[in-house]
């Protein structure tokens, strides 16, 4: 489906006034909810969530059980009011499939042979909402993983590219992903670059896919850097000798 | 050590590489680099690199007195929680009483809480728990509270001079569990103020000369109270 909406103007700024390879800002919190184990409130451009992580605990019912090493549960939710019409509360396919691709890729970081027979729930809900929230939650899942105190080989981390007027940018706003004409959502391990997901909606040329996948790899290390500090702010004063 | 700068390590941070140091607790090893794999605080040795965790579920040893609370009355026994990944078993034949068959409820019921001891842990992480210890047994009074494990050896002191320094000045029967739980029995008042004192040392565990400040802090109160 091709547009017409112009996305971008003469002076190649994007609607929001970014360049092509701008993020949005990012805000990121550690440890912000008593109750959990670990938690991450995370706010990246219009998007608000907010992570918890619970565990690892017994996994119940029993016959989900792996007798070799823990599940990793994340459950990504959106709040009825996070959008602008009101969406209907409670798990439908869009959120049910972005908890699945979001559990297996927190599993290949956590190191899950730790525990077995026991569950890690990660629960991501969205409060606000604009464009790339499966990429925020991820990123919060990280942070809050790590603040949980939850072995891991690294602190995940995602980002999206996406093509809109013919142009390959980084992070898509609200209106480049419903009129652009690609949306590349990726997540890696920063420490060794490996994928931990990656979904694409809408069409790219193989050029345009590598450009957009590089962008994403560069958009990803310096949300790292973000979230790394996150963690170390939050836990610097434990250090502090008077 | 007593002046080293601690640094704290988050997930996936390099600590050295395996020529040098052997990796300890908390780390792992990937193409010669040491990695730390949980949030904690760096504790270099001189040939080992530790991290010591931050927080974290409890990781259980064998020989560790822990307080559990019963989650449920098997047939053969009972399944305790103890604050670790799993549930733990206590089996009708590690508790000091003569339990018939069938008559598990009557001894322990949902909801109680035991002083136990770590039988075993296998390699599957099934762990088993005992009563048959020296003062091991069901808590009826006082009260417990959760503190985070990693703190736990700080609560406690270098050979139990903290929990010894609390119990001088407030006249408390106090148990640490290595699970995070703290029983503590006494008056009103004095439970209150040990609450408060091992809040502060929650807070300020890793720094140094904290039990000279606790002393200070209990000797302070004390003056308060006559």
């Amino acid at each position: 489906m091709k547009s017409d909406m112009v996305l971008i103007d003469d002076k190649g700024k994007r609607l929001d006034g970014r360049g092509f390879e701008d993020l949005r800002d990012i805000k990121i919190e550690a440890g912000v909810l008593h109750r959990a184990d670990g938690s991450c409130y995370l706010e990246w451009g219009g998007n608000k969530v907010f992570v918890a992580v619970y565990g690892p605990r017994e996994a119940i019912p029993r016959h989900i059980q792996n007798p070799l090493r823990a599940i990793v549960n994340a459950r990504y939710n959106m709040a009825a009011f996070s959008v602008e019409d009101r969406k209907r509360p409670g798990p439908d396919r869009r959120s049910r499939e972005i908890s699945k691709v979001i559990s297996e890729a927190l599993e290949k970081v956590v190191l899950t042979e730790q525990f077995p027979r026991a569950a890690i729930d990660v629960n991501i809900e969205v409060l606000d909402a604009e464009a790339g929230t499966r990429c925020a939650g991820l990123t919060a899942a990280g942070v809050a993983l790590a603040d949980a105190g939850i072995p891991m080989t690294d602190i995940p981390v995602a980002c999206a590219t996406g093509k809109i007027n013919g142009h390959v940018v980084l992070d898509l706003g609200k209106e480049e992903d419903n009129f652009g004409e690609a949306d590349l959502p990726i997540a890696i391990s920063p420490r060794t670059k490996e994928v931990l997901l990656l979904q694409m909606d809408g069409h790219l040329t193989l050029d345009e896919f590598n450009k957009a996948f590089d962008l994403a790899i560069k958009g990803c290390l310096s949300i790292s850097e973000l979230q790394k500090k996150a963690i170390l702010e939050k836990y610097k004063t434990v250090l502090e000798v008077e | 050590m007593a002046n080293e700068k601690r640094r704290i390590a988050y997930p996936s941070q390099i600590l050295g590489d395996t020529k040098s140091k052997r990796a300890g607790r908390g780390t792992f090893i990937e193409k010669d680099k040491i990695y730390a794999e949980k949030l904690g605080i760096v504790n270099s040795q001189t040939d080992y690199i530790n991290v010591v965790p931050l927080k974290g579920r409890y990781d259980p040893i064998v020989g560790d007195f822990v307080i559990g609370i019963v989650e449920e009355a098997l047939s053969s026994g009972w399944l305790v929680d103890i604050n670790a990944p799993s549930p733990a078993l206590l089996h009708v034949n590690e508790v000091p009483w003569n339990v018939e068959f069938g008559d598990n409820e009557k001894y322990l019921n949902h909801g109680d809480a035991i002083m136990a001891k770590i039988l075993q842990v296998d390699e599957s992480k099934k762990l088993q728990i005992t009563l048959n210890d020296r003062n091991l047994y069901k808590i009826k009074d006082g009260h417990i509270i959760d503190v985070e494990p990693s703190r736990v050896p700080r609560i406690i002191g270098k050979k139990g001079s903290m929990i010894a320094l609390i119990k001088k000045y407030t006249q408390c029967r106090i148990f640490v569990g290595q699970n995070g739980r703290i029983w503590i029995d006494g008056t009103i008042d004095s439970i209150d103020k040990v609450l408060r004192v091992i809040n502060k040392i929650e807070n300020e565990a890793v720094t140094f000369g904290l039990t000279d400040r606790v002393e200070e802090l209990l000797k302070k109160d004390a003056k308060d109270v006559r």
